[in-house]
């Protein structure tokens, strides 16, 4: 109990320490791990937690960028106003989408959500008079949300999002721990189990999905004003790929796997290829060594290693129990 | 004399040109500890499918305390009071000892929608776990992953998950299938020990088990009810001894 909260601690003091020490740079590729580690995370709700893997993802996140971006540079809605609209857009539409995806599961629910992400990018793509094509929607101003301090200042917008991250981390924590999320790993396991303990799991899978896109939509928002700018590959296949991969790269149904993931996107995309071009083949024998060696992903392994450094069996014994765990509470 | 659990009627089940279950009667009073015994493929399994709305019916009714459930899924009916374990042992592998118990202890109740309070948090539906894990001696093992459990305690276990929504109508499919002895003899008591209000429906491949704790006896062959009544008198019934001749000891 006391080094998990050295542990948090550390990692504060890291989060609040870092545009202070890093240069600008890498401060920017921190921000980018939390945006698209929040996306991550809210996709391993339904893949890690639920057992959903959904190939559509950067749908709900672009859903909320693109709304950003439109309501902004043509409609000269407020930050303040756009902020939070472009959340609800990808709730909508992740309530809509959910309708259909949700009535399958396994390798159909996969497709499904693959067929209505590439719908979105084509939508995003063709419909040039409102979403600028190809060209997508530059211009967006910062994110001045009427707070004192400006954000214009890197360092302000970095706290700014630092903040409104670690109220959605915390949001998610909450939600794994408890009865809701819980049924989710339920229904994850045995689904039929589940209906015949009283809970109509159509719902909680749906409920799921619903809040996974809110929660993409949400690092959509943050991405759309941190970056300025949207454009098709925002909402691309490729993009919704990623998402998956950070999710098992980082530990599929961890909660902080999933950023752990996204960091190593970023920094691999970024840092490698200044110096090759050859950045997604180095990604590719990432991914193949992390499912080889660490099936349950970084964060995943690390948890592994962790309890066997406590002495606790993570991996059940085969033939028998070994020594008693520790009691939780 | 008590109410009627649960009434079918014609109840069939037709897999193509497989009729798992042709037509069955039944009827069983509230507080009636039936036993379902039939040699393996009579359509005992299927029946409780039928019965628990896992699997949809051809033909007929199901009537629980009157209320016609023919066509409500499992959810509804776990709700209106029916609880059930599997033949093959169908737990949350990936999760703990306490937390499948949390699982079934939230199945009824409004709280299973909560997200924003950890589950261990929820008082009462942790001391409904908790009661019935002590019950079954599983409390010491709580924090370990299904996995480390013997055999033995994971099928208790799947009584477990079936008694913590409080049914009114409990069906179990050979829950002393693959025990031993002793263990056989634990599951026996704690069925037997039941609150008598509660109706249970029990398929059994062990004879001693199965009159040791049923009353009555209704005995399936080729999804119908060949014959029905009590202990003694489905032992002395030459059909009955037919089909068992061979398969062993009646
Ligand atoms: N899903 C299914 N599809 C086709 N046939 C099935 C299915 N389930 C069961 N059956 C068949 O129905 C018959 C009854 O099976 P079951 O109810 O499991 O028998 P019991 O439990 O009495 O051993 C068997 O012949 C079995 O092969
Ligand atoms: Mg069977």
């Amino acid at each position: 109990m006391g080094l998990r909260w050295l542990g948090w601690a550390v990692v504060a003091a890291v989060a609040l320490a870092l545009p202070q020490v890093l240069p600008l740079y890498f401060t920017h590729l921190v921000l980018l791990t939390m945006i698209y580690g929040l996306s991550a995370m809210s996709l391993d709700l339904l893949a890690g937690y639920t057992g959903l893997t959904s190939f559509g993802h950067a749908a709900y996140f672009g859903a909320a960028a693109y709304t950003v971006g439109i309501l902004t540079t043509q409609h000269r809605v407020p930050p303040a106003l756009a902020f939070p609209a472009g959340v609800a857009a990808a709730a909508a539409l992740a309530a809509v989408y959910g309708l259909l995806a949700t009535r399958a599961v396994g390798v159909y629910f996969l497709i499904i959500t693959l067929a209505l992400g590439m719908g979105t990018w084509g939508l995003a793509y063709r419909w040039s008079s409102v979403t600028g094509g190809d060209n997508g929607l530059p211009g967006i101003p910062p994110l001045e949300l009427g707070l004192p301090w400006s954000t214009s200042d890197p360092k302000h917008l970095y706290y700014l999002i630092l903040v409104i991250f670690c109220l959605a981390a915390f949001l998610l924590y909450r939600l794994v721990r408890s009865p809701f999320g819980l049924s989710l790993r339920g229904i994850r396991e045995s689904e039929g189990r589940m209906r015949m303990l009283g809970y109509n799991t159509w719902l909680h899978r749906y409920v799921a999905f619903v809040v996974a896109g809110t929660f993409a939509g949400l690092a959509g928002s943050l991405y759309a004003f941190y970056n300025r700018f949207v454009s098709p590959p925002d909402l691309h296949i490729a993009a919704s790929a990623e998402a998956v991969l950070m999710v098992i790269l980082g530990g599929a149904g961890t909660l902080f796997g999933p950023l752990v993931g996204a960091g190593i996107v970023v920094f691999l995309r970024n840092l490698v290829s200044a110096y090759t071009h050859r950045w997604m083949l180095i990604l590719g024998v990432v991914f193949v060594l992390t499912v080889m060696y660490a099936p349950q992903g970084v964060a995943g392994g690390a948890r592994a290693l962790w309890a066997r450094w406590r002495g606790r069996a993570v991996t059940p014994p085969v033939a028998g129990p070994g020594k008693e765990p520790v009691a939780e509470r | 004399m008590s109410a009627v659990c649960l009434r079918t009627e014609q109840l069939r089940k037709h897999y193509g040109g497989l009729r798992a279950v042709d037509g069955v009667d039944l009827e069983v009073r509230q507080g009636e500890r039936r036993a379902i015994i039939g040699p393996n493929g009579a359509g005992k399994t299927t029946l409780f499918h039928l019965l628990s709305g896992e699997v949809p019916a051809t033909a007929g009714r199901i009537l629980l305390f009157g209320q016609d459930i023919t066509h409500l899924p499992s959810y509804r009916r776990t709700a209106l009071g029916i609880g059930r374990t599997y033949q093959v042992t169908n737990l949350f592998p990936r999760l703990t000892v306490l937390e499948n118990a949390l699982l079934a202890a939230f199945g009824l109740r409004r709280e299973k929608y909560d997200p924003f309070r950890a589950a261990w948090q929820h008082r009462q539906a942790l001391e409904d776990a908790r009661r019935l894990l002590e019950e079954f001696g599983l409390w010491e093992k709580r924090d370990w992953p299904i996995g480390s459990l013997s055999y033995g305690e994971q099928r208790q276990l799947e009584i477990v998950l079936a008694l913590a929504g409080r049914p009114r109508l409990l069906l179990l499919d050979e829950p002393t299938a693959g025990l031993s002895p002793a263990e056989t003899q634990v599951v026996t008591r704690l069925v037997a020990g039941l609150d008598p209000q509660i109706t249970v429906l029990l398929i059994e491949h062990d004879m001693d088990v199965a009159f040791q704790v049923a009353q009555r006896v209704t005995v399936l062959h080729f999804g119908r009810v060949l014959a029905e009544g009590t202990v003694d008198e489905v032992r002395g019934n030459p059909e009955v001894q037919a089909i068992y001749l061979g398969v062993g000891e009646l």
